[in-house]
């Protein structure tokens, strides 16, 4: 066992845990900040999305030894964060969430073009979402609000 | 006794003629092969070169050297799962970059695989064609040595990438599988590979000739 001083959205936090632990797994089991969801354990689906020092991270996959000093920002600490917020509302304007269970990794990819593509096209927004799995298929509703979004910050 | 003393003198002479004949014969024989050194044939440049061919066309680097939108993986070098496309600078899209997954390490506990600055090759220096089939020797050693190509690289760079960039020195060391088992690695060591670049630069980056198409 290891110990880490990690920041996560805003706050330091310990924990003791072995090197080989996935980032998921310290969110949810150690420091109980259960929005990120356990999708596929191998980075295919994208339901653990979380933001490392602002990249769009696949949580499941990134050992607690390699993440460092960057800071951590989950589903629960996006809200802060302007771009953050409008994706957030919009998700609500348009009723995107079926089951919900992806809808924490759709909403930190989208921030994360967001951030990078203020007016995305349909096919930015193909591209980068691409890689974020919706087993209920809301991807119209998705792309809907990533352009709710859009206008609304612009 | 004057006799003797004829033959003495015949004998030393004729040792000093063989002496003198055998230390010219040295000289040139070692001036020869100062000159290979130096100036290696173009054959031996050319052999050099296959040996770096066979490690540039390895699955280890040629899954990052496509001429697709996409990165490959795999020692069968099939496409990478998760939609992952190349993206403007081949690092990825926002949302969805390389360094989304691959970190600066290799993470042997999830079998991802990690080394500084992941990303793709660009498409000047694709060693497939779009249908999967890795360029000719001729092919890929042409886009090697053009600096139009290779982001102007002489050939002190070329060698120089060889022997430190984080993503080739990551092929001998690629870590292991997500099942756990090891991912294979080129047919030459890394030192083996970078004696055989340095071969074929002081060679004058010799390029095989292009066969007729089949």
């Amino acid at each position: 066992m290891t110990t880490y001083q990690l920041s996560v959205n805003g706050e330091r936090r310990e924990v003791d845990v072995d090197s080989s632990t996935p980032l998921l797994w310290v969110l949810r089991e150690e420091l109980k900040i259960t929005g990120t969801k356990y999708g596929c354990g191998i980075s295919a689906c994208g339901a653990c999305t979380v933001h490392l020092d602002g990249v769009a991270t696949r949580s499941c996959v990134v050992p607690v030894s390699l993440i460092g000093n960057r800071p951590i920002v989950t589903i629960e600490g996006i809200g802060k964060d302007p771009v953050g917020r409008a994706v957030q509302d919009a998700w609500v304007e348009k009723d995107v969430v079926q089951c919900g269970y992806c809808q924490s990794g759709q909403i930190m990819t989208a921030v994360a073009l967001l951030k990078d593509k203020p007016r995305p096209t349909d096919a930015n927004i193909e591209e980068s979402m691409g890689g974020n799995l919706c087993r209920c298929g809301t991807y119209v509703r998705i792309r809907e609000a990533i352009k709710s979004a859009s206008a609304q910050l612009n | 006794m004057s006799a003797n003393r004829s033959l003495v003198l015949r004998s030393f002479v004729v040792t000093l003629v063989a002496i003198a004949c055998w230390m010219a014969l040295s000289s040139v024989e070692m001036a020869n092969a100062t000159t290979a050194a130096t100036n290696p044939k173009p054959a031996d440049g050319l052999a050099a070169w296959d040996s770096v061919y066979s490690v540039l066309t390895y699955p280890r680097c040629i899954n990052c050297h496509t001429a697709t939108n996409y990165p490959q993986q795999g020692d069968d070098r099939h496409r990478h799962f998760a939609n992952v496309i190349r993206g403007p600078e081949g690092k990825g899209v926002a949302g969805l970059n390389c360094i989304s997954c691959h970190q600066e390490k290799n993470s042997d506990a999830t079998g991802v695989p990690g080394a500084h600055g992941w990303h793709l090759a660009p498409l000047s220096m694709r060693w497939q064609d779009l249908n999967d089939r890795i360029l000719s020797s001729a092919e890929v050693c042409r886009a090697l040595i053009d600096r139009a190509k290779n982001h102007g690289l002489d050939e002190p760079g070329i060698l120089k990438h060889h022997q430190e960039e984080p993503l080739v020195v990551w092929a001998w060391n690629p870590g292991l599988r997500p099942d756990g088992s090891a991912r294979s690695m080129p047919p030459l060591t890394h030192d083996q590979f970078v004696g055989a670049t340095r071969r074929w630069v002081a060679a004058g980056t010799p390029c095989p000739r292009s066969r007729s198409s089949p």
